[in-house]
């Protein structure tokens, strides 16, 4: 796929910055619960490259970032909580931490394939809520009680809200961790990590050394996940052990397939997608029952699934693969490609 | 000593549960090479099929034979429609569609019989049948059961002319097409044996967890367990691998009571149950994918 | 919604020109969320996820404010509820909260449920000064009005309710042993801490304390723990599922000691039925609302009352679920809290409503025990009465026990 068209792409970061700044002039559109929620969809955005940068780039299936994500969050909290830590400085920490365990679980994962490591991984997910709470843990965990948190605040006396400045904060993360995979993928490392998705043994053959790619891809994707988790920490104000449960993973694998395998673009609609239809499933329902006059009740699972089933045959490149197919096969239909390839018809029937 | 037997006992009455799910994934792994993540939830709703056949006035049996039955075409059908065309898919798509499936059940289960706990009877009398104050009568009733079923697929597979089919569909689909077996045919039929098994697997489990909708979320990664521990490709392997589990889940938990006992120190216990699962599953994995009693595959390039 | 400023300023300016020798009427004033036409009131439920059975307390809630709508609305203005599936998950629950004040602007939150859930809301709510009543959790620090004054619990909180059992136990059983079998979270140590402060000085008579997990298929290893404890006395903090299934365990295993079943779980349907009526006779718990399966209350107007409006709002709903009564008393609440309110509907005359009643009869609650809350005393409910499981049903015995504080 290639890479996004770079005109849009600034013009995209130009209206990522002004719109909040609009918030005197449009209060009710720029509001600070729609500046939240799109720190939310940052926040996602980032796990969900994170599970693109390893399923999407590199092939190893994995059901089990609620894991990683889990991981960044406590580390976060811990940190502010214990440590007073404040909160910027919390997400390099977080990074280095999830890192590690993401290497040290992608150590073991390298004899694993397909459904054994999306069996490995699966276990996982469903065994950390049990892990966080612990007991020798539990003071540093709080426990099931979990820990509070504050959220942001403004430095430097800037005349924004805690939200916009939220907002930024998410959003400069989010660009530089963008950029940075950005760069990874299309250097060297990055076709290496490609070439072990798409032909692994070739890529082996030809000299890529695959364990140390394959667990350190591991190592980079549970960073990039855990970043999102210590940023939705300070979101959030508060973490507990069970918002990080299995359907955390399920979520991640929505946005990465709505958006796309193997898309950066993709991983940011992705995102986005699943915060949306998240936050939008109580009106789905209710359209479902007052509109369609169905007696069920329609939640966000139901949807989840059927949607992902209906992609694996639709669009299994996702909204963004689909777009690209869709922009391609459009203007191969006019210009002078479609002259060349109409004479060449000609030439070879008859 | 009397402790150790009951958390034997009691181990053996979850590792039976474990037993008749890990069966059902043994299934489907050995027909058609995948994991299905969805078998539990699938499990669950049609133990609910059984639970509404049931309040429509059937009796338990009848209830419980046509629900095995419904399921079993449920499964062929969601083989033929939903993974058909992604035969020739990468892993990722089957593993997303399993997962869908799974987010599907569960729901819609929520959403048509909502999220109460309910009863369900056992079909097993009530006295004079289990060892009293260590197994239960019911949980006798299921290790059994689950021994039945496992002797007839042993029988279906080894001595039917439809069992060697679908062995041989399963083992080398090139070759057993040329002999003239219906290969798609037979990877439905998998997909319909696992779903009845996962089906009685369900409606015997229910009576000991209660019927609700999640009820089959934390059996399913134990039942997981069992079946890597035996060994995914054998189903002989898989029962004794949730029994074992089932055991060493107790065990666990009691060797840290003792402990706790002894020295006052909680290092492990009853919180942790999971993790143990978890580390059994990827122990396992990594250092003997095969299992106990599977075969090693080895893969030619 | 503009600000209240401006209508209120209007609004003396209006009265001022139009008194003159006529005694001025009330003002009307309001917040964000209430008009001359209605009240938005915000609710979060976990509708889906793991913690889906209390869902139907906010389905109740939806029929029982339909109901109020149907009856012409309170002072004339119709109720605008608002709920919202968090899924028992924290992170949720904050985005949906914020919504309800941020965009969709309610006046307040009514009986939002869970405690992970409420506390990651608790201080932003309170820092916008929304007023977050009658919250669904029994966690007892719910009622601390000095640094949360905007916040308010509604239920007898798990902690006075250990208390209540504790000193039953000291009192009644001689030389008791005592076995604790606990869900491993948030609702389950708070009765384990009320528990050991209830026995105080006689806390080392816990001989065995083990936990439990959601995810746990059986609790059959535990009890078995617990029986070889030697205790003859098992203290049962546990939900309906695991609760049915602990009891009838340790029926099997031949353990008879006295049990003390925590109020969460104190269902007829839901728990004692499916644990075996044989296993569970002579159980305790505490009791608040009137268990509808309890044939004492056939013939009482309230439960009358009660069943009329299930009749007619909630048709598929469960005639044995308490859940049902729990819903229909807290709304009933809530709606007198508003109708005391009249036309001064704002936030803060709101908290002070329902921070003022005295002795109020909710319909639900156990005869003798009514509402009565303060500036100093958060806590509506805080009277329980034992019951002593007999037969197929519940038999109070006792007087109300009551922890008010002033």
């Amino acid at each position: 796929m290639p890479a996004f068209p770079k005109t849009w792409l600034w013009g995209l970061l130009a209206a990522a910055f002004l719109i909040p700044l609009l918030r005197p002039l449009l209060p009710d559109l720029v509001s600070d619960y729609r500046l939240f929620l799109v720190s939310t969809m940052i926040i996602a955005s980032i796990a969900v490259l994170g599970l693109n940068l390893l399923t999407g780039f590199n092939g190893q299936i994995s059901l089990g970032h609620s894991a990683f994500y889990a991981v960044g969050a406590y580390t976060a909290a811990i940190l502010m909580d214990k440590l007073d830590m404040p909160y910027y400085a919390t997400l390099p920490i977080a990074a280095v931490v999830c890192f590690i365990v993401g290497y040290l679980f992608g150590l073991p994962a390298l004899k694993l394939e397909g459904h054994y490591l999306a069996l490995a991984t699966f276990a996982l997910a469903l065994s950390v809520p049990q892990i966080l709470k612990y007991k020798w843990l539990e003071d540093l965990t709080g426990g099931v009680q979990g820990i509070v948190l504050s959220k942001p605040e403004v430095p430097f006396g800037l005349p924004l809200t805690e939200d916009q400045w939220l907002y930024y904060y998410c959003l400069v993360i989010m660009v530089l961790l963008y950029w940075a995979a950005a760069n990874i993928l299309n250097s060297r490392s990055g076709r290496a990590m490609m070439a072990i998705r798409d032909q692994y043994l070739a890529a082996d053959t030809m000299g890529i050394d695959t364990s140390l790619y394959k667990t350190v891809t591991f190592g980079i994707s549970a960073a990039y996940t855990g970043i999102a988790g210590a940023l939705s920490a300070s979101a959030i104000a508060f973490v507990a052990p069970d918002s990080f449960n299995f359907f955390l993973s399920i979520k991640f694998l929505i946005g990465l397939v709505v958006g796309g395998v193997g898309s950066l673009a993709g991983s940011v609609v992705g995102g986005i997608f699943y915060v949306l239809v998240d936050n939008s499933a109580q009106a789905l329902s209710t359209f479902v029952k007052n509109d369609l006059g169905l007696p069920f009740d329609l939640s966000a699972y139901t949807v989840f699934g059927i949607l992902l089933i209906v992609l694996m045959y639709l669009m299994p490149m996702g909204v963004v693969g689909g777009v690209y197919y869709l922009a391609r096969s459009m203007r191969t239909m006019r210009g002078p490609q479609a002259k060349e390839q109409a004479t060449l018809k000609q030439r070879v029937s008859g | 000593m009397e402790q150790f037997l009951q958390q034997i006992a009691s181990g053996l009455a979850n590792g039976a549960i474990y037993a008749c799910v890990a069966l059902a994934l043994v299934m489907i792994y050995v027909s058609t090479d995948h994991i299905n993540f969805a078998q539990g939830e699938m499990a669950m709703f049609s133990t609910y099929i059984s639970w509404q056949l049931m309040s429509w006035g059937l009796s338990f049996w009848v209830a419980f034979i046509a629900a095995v039955a419904f399921s079993f075409m449920l499964g062929v059908l969601i083989e033929r429609v939903i993974l058909r065309p992604l035969h020739s898919a990468p892993v990722l798509s089957i593993v997303v569609v399993f997962i869908g499936l799974l987010a599907i059940c569960n729901s819609v289960a929520g959403a048509i019989w909502s999220y109460l706990i309910k009863e369900y009877p056992s079909p097993f009398p009530k006295s004079s049948f289990g060892i009293a104050g260590v197994i239960g009568p019911h949980q006798l009733g299921v290790v059994i059961v689950t021994l039945i079923v496992l002797g007839l697929l042993f029988a279906f597979f080894r001595y039917t002319p439809l069992g060697l089919a679908m062995r041989a569909a399963a083992q080398n689909p090139q070759m057993a097409r040329l002999v003239g077996v219906r290969v798609d045919w037979m990877l439905a039929l998998g997909w319909g044996l696992a779903a009845a098994v996962g089906a009685v697997a369900g409606i015997m489990v229910a009576h000991i967890v209660y019927l609700d909708p999640n009820m089959m979320g934390g059996i399913l990664l134990y039942a997981f367990a069992g079946a890597l521990v035996g060994g995914i490709g054998n189903p002989g392997g898989a029962v004794l691998g949730g029994f074992i589990v089932g055991v060493l889940e107790n065990m666990v938990a009691f060797a840290g009571n003792q402990i706790e006992k002894a020295t006052g120190v909680y290092i492990i216990g009853n919180g942790e149950k999971l993790t143990v699962a978890l580390i059994i599953v990827i122990f396992v994995l990594t250092v003997k994918p095969a299992g106990l009693f599977g075969r090693v595959v080895v893969k030619r390039v | 919604m503009k600000t209240n400023r401006r209508t209120f300023v209007g609004g003396l300016s209006a009265a001022a020109m139009l008194s003159g020798s006529r005694v001025a009427f009330a003002q009307k004033k309001y917040d964000d969320g209430a008009t001359d036409k209605e009240i938005k009131i915000g609710h979060t439920n976990p509708y889906s996820g793991p913690a889906s059975s209390y869902g139907v307390i906010g389905k109740a809630e939806q029929a029982y404010w339909k109901g109020v709508n149907d009856r012409g609305g309170i002072n004339g203005r119709m109720i605008n509820f608002i709920s919202l599936d968090d899924g028992y998950s924290p992170p949720k629950t904050v985005e949906m909260v914020r919504q309800l004040v941020e965009q969709d602007k309610v006046l307040c939150l009514f009986n939002t449920l869970g405690t992970p859930t409420n506390t990651a809301i608790h201080k932003y709510v309170n820092q916008k000064k929304i007023p977050h009543l009658f919250v669904a959790t029994g966690a007892s620090k719910w009622g601390h009005y000095k640094e949360f004054p905007w916040t308010m619990g509604y239920q007898p909180d798990y902690h006075t309710e250990a208390v209540i059992y504790a000193k039953h136990i000291l009192a009644n059983i001689k030389d008791a042993k005592i076995a604790v079998l606990m869900q491993n979270d948030d609702y389950g140590k708070d009765y384990w801490e009320g528990f050991k402060d209830g026995l105080g000085k006689e806390v080392s008579r816990v001989v065995k304390h083990v936990t439990y997990e959601v995810t746990d298929p059986t609790v059959d290893s535990q009890v078995i723990q617990l029986k070889d404890s030697g205790a003859n006395v098992f203290f049962n903090i546990s939900i309906p599922k695991f609760a049915a299934q602990s009891m009838r365990k340790a029926a099997n295993i031949d353990w008879k000691p006295a049990i003390y079943l925590n109020n969460v779980s104190g269902q007829v349907t839901t728990t004692m039925k499916p644990a075996g009526f044989e296993n569970v006779q002579g159980v305790i718990t505490a009791a608040w609302l009137k268990d509808p399966t309890d044939h004492q209350w056939d013939n009482d107007e309230e439960m009358k009352t009660w069943r009329e409006w299930m009749a007619k709002y909630n048709p598929n709903g469960n005639l044995g679920d308490v859940n049902y009564v729990y819903a229909y008393s807290v709304c009933y609440l809530m709606e007198q809290t508003l109708k005391k309110c009249g036309d001064n509907l704002t936030r803060e005359n709101l908290m002070h409503q329902a921070a003022s009643h005295q002795k109020l009869r909710v319909p639900g609650l156990l005869p003798g025990i009514t509402v009565s809350t303060g500036p100093t005393d958060y806590y509506p409910v805080q009277a329980l009465q034992l019951q002593r499981f007999k037969g197929e049903t519940w038999e109070l015995f006792g007087d109300i026990m009551h922890a008010e504080s002033s």
